[in-house]
């Protein structure tokens, strides 16, 4: 695919990047100032036929990028989140998606576990505690934290990523009940329940493991967080759009909401000032993937569609 | 609360480091409790106090770590002593020898412990392969929008993980580990019958298998520094310690060299060797978690805990057999 003009909006990955370059026509736009970006499109949107883009950092606030793109084929998102791609746009021009689900499955949902056992067992926030020297200066008095094990975990999404985290879970004899638009009865050992504001009631960890549509847009909303209550804890391994963010942000301060741990943030890569400042919440920088095996696979994904896209055979993992 | 000069009903009952409001209360509505962290004074003068008593203490109560140790001078101080209760998850402050000679029963806390510092094994062993803590630091310091991603992490999947020490809490730390896709494998006294991990008799060998090595055993005279320089060679710059069982189980001044020197990847620690003292080269290193021994201190344990406890005592003093013996009556 050495003809194959390929834009990358931001550096991601340092071996995919490497690979793009050797393999493929690639163009790097976060190299272009800001004000130039216009003009340099401009000047390559006869060679540009292909662009990656990550989860988090999407189209860099700028869906429209696409229309600047007359010669688009395909759009490779290095992620399995494609909710920054406008599908319907891409079906009207008949621009083929690609996504790499499979893959980070399994780091997705350890990271979802290990922010809830973190968040519930205060590691990180013990973990300063030593640092600052207070372990020595206090002799030894500390609060309680609570058990993870046999809490209620109510998951909103029991797609691939959801199914993962139930098995985790499973090992520490955690009850599972899950919400989505349809019941999924080959898993009887996990309880439906119709609404996210019954699986709230009803869980005391509710982790997002839902794809980012219309329909979870804003899906944990002040009302669902006041259904977790005071003991309970929120976990996003989705997108930070599938929370009401200042409410979130608020009920962790107030105490409405027991806690959180949280991948995923509205704005990323800013996260609210008055998140930093609370020790009942976990933050991670969007690493749900983030391992040195699973960035390589997705990486590999990525070229391996480019490459199908250029000799014209069917995609691997295709969205649209 | 009855004054010393009342008879009292309730049987004579020693603590040793019972700080808990609730649990002193527990205990206060069955026994007479005679309580040396609050009595002021010395230990000798408390233990011959008590053994001079109407009511000589026939059952003691005592937490372990740095509290005190239930060893021939004591058991000769307090004659009337029959029955320990250790509410600590060790029982390396007890001379069971001592016990076992003078047909003093020992009870333990039993499993009340197992579930929480398992999940605390796992957490632990989460955050260091993933980085959990010290991507939190770097989100709070700000560093997310000026310096991009933070660094990547190591998959859990696939990775072989060696436990020492397969009792109650080993067994459940393999039972979590194996639903992330983690290979079991371990090394104890002797080969657990009922489990399909693969079993190594000796810890070097165990090492030079594993990515994860986990402590989960119980310190001994034999298990005093079980992972030492040769067991941290054989596992490798690309290995990772876990430890919650005890700081002496580790070679501390090894471990802290090899992080150092980059021979191993990366250590999560709940435990050390000369508590609440850390070592200092441990604060600046990112590819460390550092808990201060809490892998126990739940609300649910704590409730379990004098559960088990009282259980125990009132089956003592009924003449009951002990729900968690270690040594019998």
């Amino acid at each position: 695919m050495e003809s194959l003009g390929v834009l990358l909006l931001h550096p991601l990955d340092t071996y995919l990047e490497q690979e793009l370059d050797r393999r493929c026509r690639l163009l790097r736009l976060w190299e272009v100032p800001h004000d130039r970006r216009g003009e340099f499109l401009r000047a390559h949107a006869s060679s540009i036929r292909a662009v990656v883009i990550g989860g988090g950092s999407g189209f860099g606030g700028n869906p429209a990028l696409i229309d600047d793109l007359p010669r688009l084929e395909i759009i490779a998102c290095y992620a399995v989140g494609y909710d920054c791609v406008d599908l319907t746009r891409c079906r009207e021009r008949g621009v083929r998606v690609t996504n790499t689900p499979d893959v980070l499955t399994d780091d997705v949902a350890d990271l979802a576990v290990g922010l809830a056992i973190a968040a519930l067992r205060r590691i990180p926030h013990a973990d300063s505690y030593v640092r600052a020297g207070l372990w020595k200066a206090n002799d030894g008095h500390y609060g309680l934290t609570t058990r993870f094990s046999g809490k209620r975990v109510g998951i909103i999404g029991l797609g691939r990523i959801g199914l993962s985290i139930a098995k985790r879970v499973e090992g520490f004899g955690c009850p599972v009940c899950y919400y989505q638009r349809t019941r999924q009865d080959a898993y009887p050992n996990y309880i439906y329940l119709p609404t996210v504001l019954q699986l709230a009631a009803n869980s005391d960890v509710l982790v997002v493991a839902c794809s980012l549509n219309e329909q979870s847009r804003g899906i944990v909303s002040r009302e669902v967080i006041e259904a977790l209550g005071p003991t309970g804890v929120l976990v996003n391994v989705g997108r930070g759009a599938h929370v009401d963010e200042p409410e979130l942000v608020a009920a962790l301060a107030d105490g409405r909401l027991g806690g959180a741990g949280l991948d995923v943030f509205q704005a990323e890569p800013d996260v609210p000032q008055a998140l930093m400042a609370l020790d009942n919440v976990v933050l991670a920088p969007h690493m749900g993937s983030g391992t040195h095996e699973t960035r390589m696979a997705m990486a590999d994904l990525v070229l391996a569609n480019l490459e199908a896209h250029a000799l014209n055979m069917p995609l691997l993992t295709p969205v649209v | 609360m009855a004054s010393s000069s009342e008879p009292s009903a309730l049987p004579t009952l020693l603590v040793f480091r019972v700080r808990e409001l609730r649990f002193l209360a527990a205990l206060r509505e069955r026994y007479r409790v005679l309580d040396f962290f609050t009595s002021g004074s010395p230990l000798a003068a408390f233990l011959a106090a008590a053994a001079g008593g109407a009511d000589p203490p026939r059952a003691l109560v005592t937490v372990g770590g740095d509290s005190v140790r239930v060893d021939a001078a004591l058991l000769d101080a307090v004659p009337s002593l029959r029955f320990v209760h250790s509410t600590g998850a060790g029982l390396d402050h007890i001379d069971l020898g001592e016990c076992a000679r003078r047909g003093v029963g020992v009870a333990s806390s039993g499993t009340v412990y197992s579930t929480d510092v398992a999940d605390h094994a796992v957490g632990l062993l989460v955050d260091v392969l993933r980085r959990v803590s010290a991507a939190d630091r770097f989100v709070r310091r700000g560093l997310w929008p000026l310096h991009g991603d933070y660094p990547l992490g190591s998959k859990l999947g696939g990775k072989r993980v060696g436990i020492i020490g397969l009792g109650n809490i080993g067994t459940l730390i393999a039972k979590r580990l194996a639903a992330f896709g983690c290979v079991i494998c371990y090394s104890s006294r002797k080969p657990k019958e009922s489990v399909s991990y693969w079993y190594f008799p000796s810890v070097h060998d165990l090492a030079s298998e594993s990515d994860v090595l986990v402590v989960a055993c119980a310190l001994t005279r034999e298990t005093r520094h079980i992972v030492n320089k040769d067991v941290l060679a054989a596992l490798g710059k690309d290995g990772v310690v876990v430890n919650i069982g005890r700081g002496p189980n580790i070679d501390e001044a090894e471990l802290v060299a090899a992080l150092k020197e980059g021979r191993i990847a990366g250590a999560s620690l709940d435990v050390f060797d000369k508590e609440p003292k850390v070592p200092a080269e441990l604060f600046s290193m990112d590819n460390v978690v550092l808990t201060h021994h809490v892998a126990v201190f739940t609300t649910e344990s704590r409730s379990d805990l004098r559960d088990v406890t009282i259980s125990n005592l009132e089956a003592f003093f009924a003449g009951r057999p002990l729900l968690n013996p270690v040594l019998h009556s």
